[in-house]
């Protein structure tokens, strides 16, 4: 793809198609070999194996641990429990700005939630360690779990989310209702879930003097870097993060948590590497989940089906020391048009973890609730649910005002539903069955997700072979940054791909931001993009005012940069290649650099947001309720598609999350004790291959001036926004059974009149 | 998990022997004990692995028609033998329904057999359970327990078999041969499980020590092969334990029953065998209010042990249809998702 170096920077011109290449992965073969190296994979000589023993109460005092017992045993070499933790440089019961939570790390012998470590026991064997921890025979002094929305101490946030306020008003509401035909209200809750990515969480930590390398699955290198080194009191320089996959993070791999602190710090201690990974069940407490809500929606209509008011609320869990609540409510600001919107969170404390940003954080749980309200209050108004969404489509973000940067939305709808073929959908539930007798039903949501900016940096080198070099610290959690980035990068340096090494995954390159908030192809892309514009720009500032060269003297003019040769640009036929420039000018190379931010005025003009529409059959056995998603068409836009491969790959990983959350997964917590008894994949449902035979995403191309300068939005967590809604509304259009608990169970439809 | 100590016998008397000494416990695939001592919830001080016994790995078809199914033998590889399963089809689709295919490769028959509950009060150890601590008490009693027992259940435990493969064996009356300190006896394996009643750590009727080598089928099941199906309903398609199941087969003759078996699995600490549902569907015409009074019979002394009363009407619906799938025929070929209500009417999508 030709690149024109001397265009403003800030607005890069779009060339032909916006569909980029669907390169496969190019870490797939290490992938599908085995040879990809993840954390837990490094074994330094004189490695150490850390375990911790955790609580199996969820509130109280550990009064005893039998560590002599667990140092008597073979292979055992220290115990560390609050008695004999060395210090930590940073107060675990305070903040780390930006965003960090507040961390158990035996700071003292309280405990606050089920699976907190109360004790990390090192030995020279990881079973050794293991038994060690069972050995420690932990006695408590228990206090009543607070485990339930009875139980539970309620409380007005401050803020929810990662700094959003808890309540958002636009208009004013009870105008809105008056002003209303008809008022639909409804509850609907969600339970507790897990990121439960495949590969847990791990470290293994390596100290020389004040340094420390830290191998752990990594979603946001930089700012871990000065994390850590707060805790332990270092520079943040002196901490080096190696991170080159990470086995799925979900946003539970961007925050600090205890067990890896407590590693890294025996690892101190003993002045040898530790390895630590948490077992599964280790998994469900300090690592992060999404909390349970339990959500109120109130929607007017006026006799055309317009909404005249939203109301939203959300109570929302969260733990008894921190405060990291779903933004569940918001859900319903950006979607559709009303004249009055009121979303308002409250929060429940807890005797869980702290739960924290897990895929499409706020947006699922809410997107879920919301969508499944907008199908009743559409079958209230009488109206298809296609249509009443577009009755109510938001041509600007409605409580600001402000226009989007793009919204491709109407498009999505249309593709969408033409694709899954919506436009023969009778109004009525229970009226369609298949050849065998199943109910068929169909529903339909909206999904969005916003379109967050982190600052990041890289270095775009272009080497004397002509090649390029391009570096940045940036996460592949499985989504493709390898491949994506690359292809950002290549383009960029007028290469193709297969010429562009990509440095990435190690703390030591450039900031490449997070990756997080659907973020990281757009904020570490663009500072790669930039890099490679200014490698070019600096080649080209050679090449012009080189009297030798075949381009000198088009400064002016400018020049483009193809195929790895820069061309004049009104003379295609004078063009030299980058080796050439290289060679003559005596370089080995020409180094760019970039960082990269949103600028504020642009981002301040603007709602951004991604889009889609999901669309859902599902099949339910007429006697035995047992439910089936047959079919999902989603229809997203989200800005210029890099690599419509992986971008598929995305969305159809976030819509089989949507299906998980309708239909299969949830923690189940103990009401009286608190602990999740089904903390495993045996019984902790994810869907498996047969839950979801057919599967469609359609790209619906989008050019987005404003929300960066490469035009890319946000793929990674949209899919499960809009799913969720649309699979629990075609079970209500298959059964007649509005079921507004999730996941949807089968004594949902069993036990409920409507079914039989 | 705690240290111990590793035996591997070279033939049956030897594994018997090293078995009779307390805190032993068989080792076959692994794939549930293991699990269980990585959680802590079995703490054997003797692991005494079978698996390279000899002999033990052999389908064999007695001359009356029975067949002889060594303790070894994997769960997959039985599925999948030809013979097996047009023999006894709702076994070979109750097989195929269980676990995973990774799963079956590995599990073996004996195993599969005995292999422990799935409560979660069992396997975490802060819990109480009268089945794993005699005498704790039972935390599922009032905890969370929508998927526990409906039949059989006692003060005491509540828990439920959770094996697909022992409900149509138990079905079709297979025995397990059995070889212990005291020689070799037969158990059938309606009497292998055994209800909780005020002891539920005793699970089986295995003597301690005792060793299952093989399983055998009577001749007299293989009547039942043209009308005989399982069907379980869980929590996704495919991979996940049954939430109510039932094995149904019809033996016809000119339009009416000549015998019927009935059990279901997920509802009880053993697979549960409805006798008096099967009687009153002999002679009877196969219809659909006949079927309906089979599942009220089978249902009739079932009571919620908790959150669990909508597994009652599920059993009884389940135990309908899966005799009215009985009567249209077993299916040529395996459905694409055995036991599944999404294969088991002609034209289901298959697709998975
Ligand atoms: C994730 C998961 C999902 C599963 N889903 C299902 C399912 O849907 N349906 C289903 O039916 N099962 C399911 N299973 C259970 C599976 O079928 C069993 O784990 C398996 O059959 C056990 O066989 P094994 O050879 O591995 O036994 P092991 O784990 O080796 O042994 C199990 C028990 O049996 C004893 N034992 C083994 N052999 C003998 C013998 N010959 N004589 C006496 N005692 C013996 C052992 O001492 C041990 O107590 C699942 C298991 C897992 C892990
Ligand atoms: S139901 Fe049985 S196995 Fe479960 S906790 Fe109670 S006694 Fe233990």
């Amino acid at each position: 793809m030709p690149l024109e170096t001397t265009s403003p920077l800030p607005q890069h011109r779009r060339h032909g198609s916006s569909a980029g290449q669907p390169l496969t992965r190019r870490d797939g073969v290490l992938k599908v070999t085995g040879r990809a190296t993840y954390a837990a994979d490094n074994h330094p000589d004189g490695m150490l194996y850390a375990v911790t023993a955790v609580s199996s109460i969820a509130r109280g005092r550990v009064t005893a641990l039998d560590v002599e017992a667990a140092k008597a045993h073979p292979g055992v070499v220290e115990v560390l429990t609050p008695a004999n933790r060395p210090p930590l440089a940073h107060d675990p019961d305070e903040k780390m700005p930006p965003f960090g939570f507040r961390v158990e790390v035996l700071q003292d012998d309280t405990v606050r939630y089920v699976n907190q470590p109360i004790a990390i026991v090192i030995a020279e064997t990881p079973e050794a360690a293991t038994e060690g921890a069972a050995l420690l025979n932990p006695q408590y002094e228990v206090e009543p779990a607070r485990t339930g929305r009875e139980s539970g101490e309620r409380f007005d946030p401050e803020v929810i989310g990662i700094g959003a306020p808890a309540r958002t008003a636009h208009g004013d509401i009870e105008a809105g209702f008056a002003a209303a035909v008809r008022v639909t209200e409804a509850d609907y809750v969600t339970p507790p879930q897990y990121h439960n990515a495949m590969e847990p969480h791990a470290v293994v930590a390596q100290w020389d003097g004040d340094r420390v390398t830290l191998d752990m699955p990594n979603q946001a290198l930089a700012l871990s870097c000065a994390s850590h080194a707060a805790y332990f009191g270092i520079p943040a320089e002196n901490v080096l993060i190696r991170s080159p996959f990470l086995g799925g993070g979900f946003g539970s791999k961007a925050i600090l948590n205890g067990p890896q602190i407590l590693a890294i710090l025996a690892a101190r201690m003993l002045d040898r590497p530790v390895k630590l990974a948490l077992t599964r069940a280790q998994m469900y407490g300090p690592v992060g989940h999404r909390g349970r809500t339990w959500q109120k929606l109130r929607l007017g209509m006026d006799e055309e089906g317009r909404l005249t008011a939203l109301h939203h609320q959300a109570l929302c869990t969260t733990s008894s020391f921190d405060e990291f609540l779903e933004p569940a409510a918001n859900a319903s600001l950006p979607l559709y048009a009303s004249p009055a919107i009121l979303a308002e969170h409250e929060g429940l404390r807890l005797d869980v973890g702290t739960p924290g940003p897990m895929r499409a954080p706020g947006l699922a749980s809410g997107s879920a609730a919301l969508e499944v309200a907008m199908d009743e209050a559409a079958e209230a108004c009488g109206m298809d649910p296609l249509d009443f969404r577009l009755a109510n489509y938001a041509e600007t973000e409605p409580t600001t005002g402000k226009p989007f940067s793009s919204k491709a939305l109407r498009e999505c709808y249309a593709e969408g539903a033409k694709r899954f073929g919506w436009s023969g959908r009778p109004h009525e539930p229970r009226t369609m069955r298949d050849e065998s007798g199943f109910l068929v039903g169909w529903g339909m949501g909206t999904a969005v997700f916003h379109c967050p900016h982190f600052p990041a940096e890289a270095r775009a080198t272009l080497r004397a072979d002509g090649t390029a070099l391009v570096e940045t610290a940036g996460a592949d959690m499985g989504q493709g940054a390898w491949t994506a980035l690359a292809q950002i990068a290549a383009e960029a340096l007028g290469l193709d791909p297969d010429q562009v090494e990509l440095n990435s995954g190690i703390s030591s390159l450039p900031d490449g931001g997070i990756a997080g908030g659907s973020g990281h192809t757009a904020s570490a892309g663009l500072a790669l993009h930039n890099a490679g514009e200014d490698a070019i720009a600096r080649l080209a500032e050679l090449a012009t005012t080189d009297p030798a060269s075949p381009l000198f003297g088009a400064g002016n003019i400018g020049v483009v940069a193809r195929a790895g040769r820069l061309h004049r640009r009104d003379d295609e036929n004078r063009s030299e290649s980058y080796a050439e420039i290289l060679a003559r000018a005596g370089r080995s190379d020409v180094v760019g650099t970039a960082k990269a931010a949103r600028d504020p005025a642009v981002a301040s003009a603007h709602a951004m947001y991604s889009h889609g529409a999901v669309f859902a059959e599902v099949k339910v056995d007429p006697d035995l309720g047992q439910i089936r998603v047959a079919r999902l068409v989603g229809a997203f836009a989200a800005g210029r598609v890099i690599n419509p491969r992986l971008v598929r790959s995305q969305y159809f990983g976030g819509m089989i999350w949507g299906a998980s959350f309708a239909l299969h997964e949830e923690a189940i917590a103990d009401r009286r004790t608190g602990r999740i008894m089904n903390a495993d994949l045996a019984e902790y449902h994810v869907p498996v291959n047969a839950d979801v035979p057919s599967l469609d995403a359609i790209l619906i191309p989008e050019d987005d001036p404003y929300v960066n300068p490469i035009g890319v939005k946000g793929v990674g967590e949209i899919g499960i926004t809009g799913t969720v809604g649309a699979i629990a509304n075609a079970v209500w259009h298959a059964t007649g059974v509005r079921v507004r608990r999730f996941p949807v169970r089968v004594e949902d439809l069993i036990i409920s009149r409507e079914f039989a | 998990m705690n240290r111990f100590d590793y035996i591997r016998p070279a033939s049956v008397p030897e594994a018997v022997e090293a078995a009779a000494v307390p805190g032993s416990t068989y080792l076959a695939a692994g794939t549930n004990l293991l699990d269980l001592m990585k959680g802590g919830a079995a703490r054997p001080e003797r692991v005494i692995d079978i698996t390279r016994l000899p002999g033990l790995d052999r389908i064999e078809w007695l001359p009356d028609g029975s067949v002889r199914v060594g303790a070894l033998v994997r769960n997959s590889d039985l599925a999948y033998d030809d013979r097996f399963a047009r023999t006894f089809p709702a076994v070979a689709e109750a097989l195929l329904s269980g676990a995973s295919a990774q799963l079956r490769n590995a599990a073996t028959v004996g195993g599969n057999l005995m292999q422990r509950t799935r409560c979660a009060y069992f396997h975490d150890l802060a819990s109480a359970c009268n089945r794993r601590a005699p005498g704790s008490g039972c935390d599922a009693r009032e905890g969370e327990n929508r998927l526990h027992a409906v039949l059989g259940w006692s003060e005491h435990c509540i828990a439920t078999h959770p094996s697909d493969f022992c409900v149509p064996l138990v079905a079709l009356d297979a025995v397990a041969e059995v070889a212990g300190a005291h020689g070799a006896r037969e158990i059938p394996v309606d009497a292998l499980h055994v209800l909780p009643g005020a002891t539920p750590e005793q699970e089986t009727a295995l003597a301690p020590g005792e060793l299952i080598v093989s399983l055998r089928i009577p001749a007299e099941a293989a009547a039942f092969a043209r009308n005989a199906r399982y069907l379980k309903l869980r929590e996704r398609t495919s991979f996940a334990f049954a939430v109510v199941s039932v094995a149904a087969a019809l033996e016809m003759e000119a339009g009416a029953i000549r015998k019927a078996r009935i059990a279901l699995g997920g509802i009880a600490a053993k697979p549960w065998r409805a006798r008096e549902a099967e009687v009153s569907l002999e002679g009877a015409e196969a219809n659909p209010e006949a079927f309906a009074k089979a599942a009220e019979m089978a249902l009739a002394e079932a009571r919620p042990s908790g959150d669990n009363a909508f597994k009652i009407e599920l059993a009884r619906r389940i135990v309908a249809r899966a005799l009215t799938l009985a009567l249209d025929g077993t299916p040529e070929a395996m459905p694409a998702l055995p036991a599944s209500p999404f294969s088991t009417t002609p034209g289901a999508n298959h697709a998975a």
